[in-house]
């Protein structure tokens, strides 16, 4: 598969007695392997059936035996090793960029067939069959979220600056702690605990709006605490000096110096976090639950949000389900844009809010 | 820098709040109660009612096509499931109830404290028949009779060639193939009522107690209707049940009754709730039935799942009692079962269900 | 977790306590307070609901059989799916991590590692979507492959399931899940082992995996395994994704991962039965969650400590 000098005579710096270090391949022996495999393997694949998954995996594996066994006669079992655990390396990447991939193409594809201005205009009211829309949901999470970040970024906030301003000993690390375990808290526990924290007050079978965004911020507030809590350790302490020099009180320090100085980092923080929460189905399931109409008022009745719309669309489409079924993908491709257009949003804030450091 | 940051935020939060300005211009398919009232029917408000899910699609349904004949009423259905349906019609919370079960009779005495001695009605309205979908390349008639189907969904014939699947149908030829039984995954009417099929109906072969959670355990099992038809089309020797209008492209079984292996459709179903006995000794209005799950009577689809209205025969106030009566007149109307049939792929009554029923909705008055 | 090293504290406050800094700093310190109540509130909220469900009688819990016997099949189809994803992203993440600190082009890692958390930004109901309409369908061939040749294993044990919505399948989707939180945690390690280290490492003669073997992984094994722990309990707690794809029925214990039967997991059992049950059942569901949250809460609890272990003693290096 390469030219080699394959047994030449072992030199006299031979550090180590299974080494052969007489032979090293040449620079494009890998893409060498990997083309000499791909052929191989359509080769196969003509003699078999023919799939592009099974060709893929067969190259891979035909390449990295193949520069294995030729790395191993050429330069020895240390860099045969050395070659095979980069292609194994290499492969684990590529792997991990299939589902990205797929799940992308499949949701936009599927996505885009309603993907027009009627799915952003109606709600599902006296809708059967065809047309309808996903309005009442698309509000609905939008007042829901707004409603989660309005609780949690106070109590988030407060919190990190208490922990990296004020806290010290058992309560600073208590709370550092379990803010960490917060942040595991499955999500359809946080949707239970709002649950029961309502049905004490308002009977069984209740179903809020607010009681979303309460199971919401618990998944919400340790997300906002972690990071602003890292961007606050940033803030040089200089900065914090210089203000006490000047006879400022602490707490005007922290609103007038810190926080300004670190708003950018603290905007990152709070869209990421909202695109945290933004997707999550599994507590509005069980909290807010499902109706078909506009119900723009979080104290009273259920809400649609967008992804529990999309799940009872996809599991309960109704007569014919093709339609159903199309909105509820579509409902799934404006979440994915969604949470990306949040996440490109929290880079945009880093990048034009950060303090220009003159240094 | 620190002007400049912020004129930038306030940049980005008027954006944003412009953002959602544009999108807060309402849904074009929902109209306004206020404007436009008093034409056409004259009956105005808002008419609540909660419970199965299973009826939901019907309800859009006559829900779209009451607005019609009363555009100035609204009526909203909370698919809870049944049992939140009735507890929250009991408590008072709703104006109507949709069950997929009839009142028990703890239940009962409940009602009385919520509708005072003049009682309840409960009228079903929603017929939905069950069919036993397949998918089994060559084989377009397939018939199969009650033991037969408890046999296969517990899971005791496992081949396609089966003698019992071959004694039901002499003609066709059935494959060497292993069968695959799917069921829902989730809590569900449509399980119940098939369950309940088949401990009326097939005797030992079904030793299970009808249950609304699929009791047998080693089967395919997935979410919702829809997700028992896929999983049938998807896996070639499948076997399913679920809602007769979903069925789409799939074998249809014909159900052994009697005789016969009759097909499910609209009149077969609505012919075996008609011939079903109507409950003793509940109220006079309250037309609760026991469906005859073993009926041996040409022409009946015994494997139907029905889901009732349920509400006061006196309310307290009269705009409620006229709200209910006029949408009830209109559900059990032939249009309005059309509008159902339409929607979800029920099956229309029969017009001796629907006289039984406008009795009771004649009945309905205000305290 | 970057770069930082808390800061001293600050030089002492001005010596008069103006009410401002009073009401402020006490705001501060209720908001963390408030935490700690939220926490004690999801364990307080969780149990009250589920008493009515501890303390009926057998025969009214769903399946009659008591809550230990309905809740049982729950928490091992809960475990055995995690385990799998476990199994699956933890070899692949640690290979990911690798190749962005280590094999990756310097200029390439970050966008790299920008493209592997997107995984994470994804919604797990579009999981589920992708994984019964794309996944499943896709992975019966290969299920079927796997029966033929390895049936005889219990694992892979027959009949295969004609849709692909296995258990096997599950534990795939959660793999690719929690592959971005793992990965994340090994690569932050990984970047951090000491310089020295590594280049000491490549000055004897080692080859840049023996280097990896020899000075990378030691340093980062608790990271990794912190990562992993923290990924199993991401992979416990999931719901959608299950939800939507696995085809668990009351199949109670069973290790067959390719076949129709699998036990549900807890969360997607309550996300599938919650919307619909009333009275009793609805207790049952929030005493299986309190279970849940339970072992959650004991993976997390040793995940952070043995992440911060971690931490305490990186400092002297």
């Amino acid at each position: 598969m390469s030219t080699s000098t394959a047994q030449g005579p072992a030199t006299d710096v031979a550090p180590a007695p299974e080494q052969r270090p007489g032979g090293r391949l040449p620079r494009w022996a890998p893409w060498a392997a990997f083309v000499a495999a791909l052929a191989v393997a359509y080769l196969v694949g003509l003699a078999t059936s023919t799939n592009v998954v099974l060709l893929v995996i067969y190259t891979v594996v035909i390449g990295t035996a193949g520069l294995y066994v030729a790395s191993r006669i050429v330069e020895g079992p240390r860099r045969a090793v050395d070659r095979l655990v980069t292609c194994l390396v290499s492969s684990a990447f590529g792997i991990a960029m299939v589902p990205l991939v797929s799940l992308a193409y499949e949701v936009i594809r599927r996505g885009v067939l309603r993907f027009d201005g009627e799915f952003f205009g109606a709600s599902l009211v006296g809708v059967i069959g065809e047309g309808g829309g996903a309005y009442h949901a698309i509000m609905g999470t939008l007042i829901i979220t707004l409603l989660t970040t309005l609780i949690s970024v106070p109590i988030g906030l407060l919190t990190a600056i208490y922990l990296v301003e004020y806290g010290s000993g058992r309560l600073k690390r208590a709370i550092t702690f379990f803010v960490d375990v917060m942040t595991g808290i499955p999500s359809i526990v946080a949707g239970l605990f709002a649950y029961a924290l309502f049905v004490i007050f308002f009977g069984a079978g209740i179903r809020l709006g607010i009681m979303g965004a309460v199971a919401l911020s618990v998944l919400m507030i340790p997300v906002v605490v972690r990071s602003a809590e890292e961007v606050l350790k940033l803030v040089p302490n200089e900065l914090r000096e210089a203000a006490y020099a000047l006879g400022v009180p602490k707490w005007r320090t922290i609103v007038k110096v810190v926080l300004p100085t670190a708003i950018a980092g603290l905007g990152t923080g709070v869209t990421l976090a909202i695109a945290r929460v933004i997707g999550e189905t599994a507590p509005l399931l069980v909290t807010v639950g499902i109706t078909n109409g506009t119900n723009l008022n979080p104290f009273e009745g259920r809400m649609a949000t967008l992804p529990v719309y999309a799940f009872y669309q996809l599991t309960q489409p109704g007569v014919p389900p093709e339609n159903a079924i199309d909105r509820a993908w579509t409902a799934a491709l404006i979440l994915i844009m969604l949470v990306m257009g949040l996440n490109v949003v929290a880079r945009l804030i880093s990048r034009f809010f950060a303090p220009k450091t003159s240094r | 820098m620190k002007l400049s940051t912020k004129t930038r935020a306030t940049t980005l939060s008027v954006a944003l709040a412009s953002t959602l300005a544009l999108t807060a211009c309402g849904a074009s398919n929902e109209t306004d109660n206020a404007s436009s009232s008093g034409e056409d029917g004259g009956l105005s408000g808002t008419l609540v009612g909660a419970g199965a899910s299973s009826q939901q699609a019907a309800m859009q349904g006559w829900s779209a096509g009451y607005n019609s004949v009363q555009p100035d009423v609204t009526v909203n259905y909370d698919p809870v499931g049944s049992g939140g349906g009735r507890e929250q019609f009991l408590a008072g919370g709703t104006d109507f109830a949709g069950s997929d079960a009839a009142l028990d009779e703890e239940e009962l005495a409940e009602a009385e404290e919520r509708c005072g001695a003049s009682g309840i009605f409960e009228l079903p309205n929603y017929i939905a028949p069950i069919a036993v979908v397949y998918n089994l390349e060559g084989v377009e008639d397939l018939n199969l009779s009650p033991e037969t189907v408890a046999g296969i969904f517990n899971q005791q014939i496992t081949t396609w060639n089966d003698p019992a699947i071959a004694a039901d149908n002499p003609d066709a030829t059935l494959p060497d193939q292993a069968i695959t039984p799917v069921n829902r995954s989730d809590e569900s009417g449509t399980t119940e009522n098939f369950t309940e099929y088949l401990a009326a109906a097939a005797g030992e072969a079904w030793p299970h107690e009808p249950s609304g959670d699929w009791p047998v355990s080693g089967g395919e099992a997935a979410q919702g209707t829809s997700g028992v038809v896929s999983a049938v089309e998807a896996g070639a020797g499948s076997i399913g049940y679920a809602d007769l209008s979903q069925a789409g492209d799939l074998g249809v079984a014909n159900i052994g009754v009697g005789e016969e292996f009759v097909e499910p459709t609209a009149e077969s179903a609505a012919a075996v709730v008609e011939n079903s006995e109507t409950l003793e000794g509940r109220g006079e209005y309250d037309f609760a039935i026991e469906l005859a799950r073993d009926t041996t009577e040409s022409g009946n689809y015994p494997i139907v799942l029905i889901s009732y209205h349920v509400g006061c025969i006196e309310y307290e106030d009269q705009e409620t009692a006229d709200l209910v009566k006029d949408f009830m007149t209109y559900v059990v109307s032939e249009d309005g079962q059309q509008a159902a049939a339409e929607a979800a792929g029920s099956a229309p009554i029969s017009d001796a269900l629907r006289e039984q029923a406008q009795s009771a909705i004649d009945a309905i008055t205000a305290a | 977790m970057t770069v930082t090293s808390p800061p001293q504290e600050p030089t002492a406050p001005p010596p008069v306590r103006r009410p401002g800094d009073r009401i402020f700093s006490l705001s501060a310190k209720g908001a963390g307070i408030l935490i700690l109540v939220i926490l004690a509130g999801v364990t307080l909220f969780l149990l009250a609901e589920s008493f009515p469900a501890l303390t009926a009688p057998a025969e009214e819990i769903p399946g009659e059989g008591g809550l230990a016997s309905y809740v049982w099949p729950l928490i091992f189809g809960t475990l055995l799916s995690a385990a799998i994803a476990l199994l699956v992203a933890t070899p692949l993440a640690v290979g990911i991590a690798l190749f962005i600190t280590h094999y990756a082009p310097r200029r390439l890692a970050q966008v790299l590692g920008y493209v592997v958390d997107l995984l994470a930004a994804i919604p797990s109901i579009v999981y589920g979507f992708w994984g019964i309409a794309w996944l499943a369908p896709r992975l019966v061939p290969f299920y079927r492959w796997l029966e033929e040749n390895l049936g005889f294993i219990p694992l892979f044990a027959g009949p295969v399931s004609p849709t692909g919505r296995t258990m096997l399948t599950i534990g795939l989707v959660l793999a690719v899940m929690i592959l971005p939180i793992v990965s994340a945690i090994s690569r932050e390690v990984f970047s951090q082992v000491p310089t020295l280290h590594t280049e000491a490492a490549l000055a004897l003669g080692a080859t840049r995996w023996e280097m990896i073997k020899m000075a990378v992984i030691p340093y980062g094994k608790s990271g990794i395994i912190g990562g992993a722990m923290l990924g199993l309990g991401r992979a416990l707690g999931e719901t959608m994704a299950v939800a939507i794809i696995l085809s668990g029925s009351a199949a109670g214990i069973t290790f067959a991962l390719i076949s129709s039967a699998n036990p549900q997991t807890i969360a997607a059992n309550i996300a599938l039965q919650f919307p619909e049950s009333t009275g009793i059942d609805v207790n049952t569901l929030i005493a299986s969650g309190l279970v849940l949250f339970v072992i959650t809460l004991l993976v997390n609890m040793l995940a952070r400590w043995i992440v911060n272990r971690r931490a305490d003693f990186s400092g002297a290096n």
